[in-house]
């Protein structure tokens, strides 16, 4: 073999380790957190609340229902702003707003997790004087916007506009060509959109820090603190007890079992063949 | 003609309007309204949180000027505060992040692209992309439990040992610090280098590969000599891509890198990051001026990554848009 098919074949061999290396590290993760969340996932862990250090039998009962709760307040800020602002891209915007738009929501999507915090910060707990589930919600309602814009955008382009020619030639107007063709007729793609922007922030921790701040019990109504899975497994895996550290490992079992499985789900329902709209 | 063109409003502006209003058309207008009031709702909401970070941030800006980015000294007690440690550490960190990343994801990007079949490197993409979802705080646990524990017991030792005598490379191995978050932050960027350069080498015409082979190039050389350099501006885009996630991520990096706020030549030593001090701090903060300073800690931490990002961008559009447009 001369020089150069040595270094040819060394040289792909390598980019195939990097691939290995990459795809191997997913498998690691996930390998790791079932040895060691499963060990520490029990019942408790879904319906008690946290016990003090020492006590056996703690759960996160609480942080569950504040990262539901949490989550629902960001599906109402961030899907309908979302979802109307990509129809309004889609259906309406002229070419300049529309890449104006575009450009603002890349924008809004690249801001650090943790300055869209700060943001919350100043505009809900500064003035309630209290941390809440409110403001929580509010940070993340905020990064569900970005990624809902586009993937409606997107799956509305993707509307071969013949349907819209269709309906406005029967004479229905603009607006109900959008709500009875164009939208269902995208509707698959919307609510995967949807759910991976949920996906994404369900596991953010950083906007949460000083929003919805943390609760060793029950929050009560939307304006007290609240407890919630990621800083859940934040505070438990940098506090100094091996009890708390296996709560953690359950937690953190729990919450990308969740995550990748609406990632999967969706992922995988994307890519068969859409009716109408691919 | 493309689909808004056929669904854009008749005329823009006033006119636009004008016609709406004579027309009388009601739910249409509605249905304008609404969604209209949604995008400028996206607009207005990027302009608060300017504002609000930019007023929020006043005392800092007045106290210390441009100063703040130059001093060293973090002693929230004296009121003193420097932002230079917190600038180094994400510097650095990031710095690491890419050293890791960037060959890891080239390398698999050209050989998802150039050496398996499209539907095996559909489903390795698809695996690498779920690398990406994992939230970072778990990346953050990891770190603490596995990654740190390797890194103390056995990367710094053979680091030291071997290349001990640079300055990068002394001290005690405590394990946390700018090394493990480093090695962290570039497992976390990794997908995002695959996932865009594999879309750019994609984009890069099949007779390009060809020439190149007929030639009598070896894969390898078509590859590094031809296919690369072409979608090169795209592969800057993803790195930068990468390097804007890096510098702004927070739970993984504040949880590995031992929260010191001092400078250090070596990477075995505690530091901290921008981020990182925001997280930490930003709850415990008892002053109004320390919340500024952390607030401007913010809005630098906003800057560097919208440089970064719309670099990234652009960069990204034009080898698309040069690579689907045949010659």
């Amino acid at each position: 073999m001369t020089r150069r098919s040595v270094t040819n074949v060394v040289m792909l061999t390598l980019t195939g380790a990097c691939a290995l290396l990459t795809v191997s590290v997913m498998f690691y993760i996930l390998g790791y957190l079932a040895w060691h969340g499963a060990s520490a996932l029990s019942w408790n862990f879904f319906t008690k609340l946290p016990a003090p250090v020492n006590v056996p039998g703690g759960g996160m009962a609480n942080a569950i229902v504040g990262s539901a709760k949490l989550l629902l307040l960001a599906c109402c800020i961030g899907v309908p702003v979302g979802i109307l602002a990509g129809i309004y891209l889609s259906e309406f915007a002229g070419h300049t707003i529309a890449s104006v738009l575009r450009f603002t929501v890349d924008l809004l999507n690249g801001v650090p997790s943790i300055v869209i915090g700060i943001f919350a910060y100043t505009v809900i707990v500064l003035p309630m004087h209290t941390f809440s589930t409110l403001a929580g919600g509010f940070a993340l309602g905020i990064m569900m916007i970005p990624i809902s814009v586009r993937s409606t955008e997107e799956y509305l382009r993707a509307v071969p506009s013949s349907l819209r020619e269709a309906s406005l030639a029967l004479g229905a107007a603009r607006w109900a060509t959008i709500t009875r063709v164009v939208v269902p007729a995208a509707f698959r793609g919307i609510l995967t959109g949807v759910m991976l922007a949920l996906a994404r922030v369900a596991g953010e921790t950083a906007p949460l820090i000083f929003t919805a701040f943390g609760n060793n019990s029950w929050s009560h109504g939307w304006s007290q603190p609240t407890a919630s899975l990621p800083f859940m497994i934040y505070t438990y895996a940098v506090s100094p007890y091996d009890d708390w550290h296996r709560q953690a490992w359950a937690a953190g079992l729990v919450l990308v079992t969740l995550v990748l499985l609406v990632n999967i789900v969706t992922r995988l329902a994307l890519a068969r063949k859409m009716p109408l709209s691919r | 003609m493309t689909t808004t063109d056929l669904a854009a409003p008749a005329g823009n502006g006033f006119t636009g309007v004008w016609r709406r209003l004579r027309n009388f058309d009601l739910g249409d207008s509605v249905a304008y309204s609404i969604t209209l009031l949604a995008g400028t709702g996206i607009f207005i909401l990027v302009g608060v949180l300017l504002v609000e970070l930019w007023l929020n941030s006043r005392l800092a800006r007045h106290e210390f000027g441009w100063k703040f980015l130059f001093t060293s000294i973090w002693d929230p007690i004296a009121q003193h505060f420097g932002a230079l440690p917190f600038l180094y550490g994400t510097l650095v960190t990031s710095l690491l992040a890419l050293i890791i990343a960037i060959p890891l994801g080239l390398g698999t990007a050209i050989f998802l692209v150039e050496l398996v079949p499209a539907w095996l490197s559909d489903w390795l993409a698809f695996i690498i992309d779920l690398l990406a979802a994992v939230p970072s705080v778990v990346y953050g646990l990891l770190g603490i439990f596995v990654l740190v524990p390797i890194i103390r017991s056995g990367v710094e030792p053979f680091l030291q040992s071997t290349l001990g005598s640079l300055p990068l490379f002394q001290g005690p191995a405590y394990g946390f610090g700018f090394l493990a978050a480093g090695v962290v932050l570039g497992i976390m960027v990794v997908p995002f280098i695959v996932s865009v350069s594999r879309e750019v080498l994609l984009a890069v015409p099949q007779e390009q590969r060809e020439a190149a082979l007929s030639l009598g190039a070896t894969q390898w050389e078509a590859a590094s000599q031809v296919v690369v350099p072409y979608a090169r501006s795209g592969i800057f885009g993803s790195i930068f891509l990468a390097l804007a996630r890096a510098l702004g991520e927070t739970m993984a990096v504040t949880m590995v890198i031992g929260n010191d706020p001092s400078i250090h030549t070596s990477l075995f030593a505690s530091g901290y990051s921008i981020a990182a001090v925001i997280a930490n701090e930003f709850a415990e903060a008892t002053s109004t001026l320390y919340i500024h300073v952390l607030i401007e800690l913010g809005l630098i931490l906003f800057g560097l990554t919208f440089i970064l990002n719309a670099l990234a961008r652009l960069l990204i559009l034009a080898t698309v848009r040069r690579g689907t447009v045949r010659p």
